[in-house]
């Protein structure tokens, strides 16, 4: 029951995008078109499951018995990077059409700050591996959500017209708060 | 000639290529933790000097880093600078470090911070990388000071922690310092900023 409250907490209520604020910088980039966000959600979910699985195996049997965990930072940063090079590889060799629509993708995720701040909210939080599993899935679930919603109404706002001043960056930082509103409305939901 | 350079160096972080307002780099934190005036500072501070320090060795050492690692070699600068950061707000200010949470250990993948070690400390030396930085930093931590002025002013009708207005004669925009009200607030100060440019430009036609 509690990995079914853990992924709904990650996907819904506490949205990384629009309640932690993590991932901003795809989220304004590449929430243009809507088939480009729903290929990125998919990329950052996949590398965000598996670093969830991979950063707490480091962190619960490497870091916490040494009693390391102020290294979290530099290993799990360094942990992300090449994880995401290998999976760029991986694809790459297996599913050349795979990798053709998710490529360009693959090397913006290891700025993804969402990746990060999943890894570490997961130590902080100390999940079982299970929960932090899920937690990665749900995370990465809601980022997609997230990337989906706003490119689906970035689209509609090409016919809209948007004052001059606001064209651009702020009216698309303005529609994220409004989503973010709208978010806060799940958040009666659960008390995770 | 190099004096006036160095100073536009400087400024340019300020205004015109602020990293957060014209270049939309570093917006996590700009958002996640400009919800009180007190944290936007330390954040700001504590950003400042990442960026100082990193900037700083990665000018200096980068002539020995070859181009295909240099990515993942500034990545682990900047972080060991990170946790320097983040120990020392712990062991002295444990109050702010506890309310910005997992976002100074977050100020590793500021995009700000890999933009001035990748774009210029990596290709000038010392002393202008070093400037460089500050006034990039200086740039993040004024807006970050701003917003958190204004959300903190209408979130919970105080600044820096000092009330301004009791509670019967003004009601706090709760809104204001929750998540929604960072992106709406940033939003409009940067279209406040867009109108006054685009006054000023057509202005001058």
């Amino acid at each position: 029951m509690t990995v079914i409250l853990v992924f709904l907490s990650a996907a819904i209520v506490n949205n990384l995008v629009l309640a932690y604020f993590l991932g901003i910088c795809p989220f304004l980039g590449v929430s243009k078109r809507l088939d480009t966000a729903l290929n990125m959600g998919f990329a950052t979910t996949f590398v965000m499951t598996l670093a969830a699985a991979i950063t707490w195996l480091i962190n619960n049997l490497i870091l916490v018995p040494y009693d390391l965990p102020f290294l979290q930072n530099v290993t799990f940063i360094i942990t992300i990077a090449s994880l995401v090079q290998l999976v760029e590889m991986f694809i790459k060799k297996t599913s050349p059409p795979l990798y053709k629509s998710l490529g360009i993708f693959l090397p913006l995720i290891v700025t993804n700050c969402a990746i990060l701040g999943l890894a570490l909210f997961e130590a902080l939080r100390e999940y079982t591996f299970l929960e932090g599993l899920f937690f990665g899935v749900g995370g990465g679930f809601g980022f997609t959500l997230a990337l989906v919603l706003m490119a689906g109404i970035r689209e509609e706002l090409e016919f809209a017209e948007v004052p001059e001043s606001l064209k651009g960056a702020p009216m698309t930082l303005l529609v994220a708060g409004m989503l973010a509103l709208a978010f806060m409305g799940f958040a009666g939901l659960l008390s995770v | 000639m190099a004096s006036r350079s160095l100073y536009s160096e400087f400024t340019k972080g300020i205004w015109k290529e602020n990293p957060v307002i014209i270049l939309l780099l570093g917006m996590c934190p700009a958002l996640a933790v400009s919800n009180s005036a007190v944290n936007g500072l330390a954040m700001g501070l504590a950003s400042t000097f990442v960026v100082v320090s990193a900037s700083s060795i990665v000018s200096i050492i980068r002539r020995l880093v070859p181009a295909q690692v240099r990515i993942p070699t500034y990545i682990v600068i900047i972080a060991g600078f990170v946790t320097l950061a983040d120990l020392f707000l712990k062991a002295y200010f444990p109050a702010v470090a506890k309310s910005l949470g997992p976002y100074v250990p977050l100020i590793v993948v500021n995009c700000m911070i890999m933009g001035r070690a990748e774009f210029f400390a990596s290709k000038h030396t010392l002393l202008p990388a070093i400037v460089d930085a500050f006034g990039t930093g200086i740039g993040f931590t004024w807006v970050l000071v701003v917003v958190g002025v204004v959300r903190e002013i209408l979130g919970s009708g105080s600044i820096f922690n000092v009330m301004l207005m009791s509670e019967d004669v003004f009601t706090p925009w709760v809104v204001m310092i929750l998540p929604a009200g960072a992106f709406i607030s940033l939003g409009l100060m940067i279209g406040i900023i867009n109108y006054f440019k685009n006054l000023k430009a057509e202005r001058a036609k």
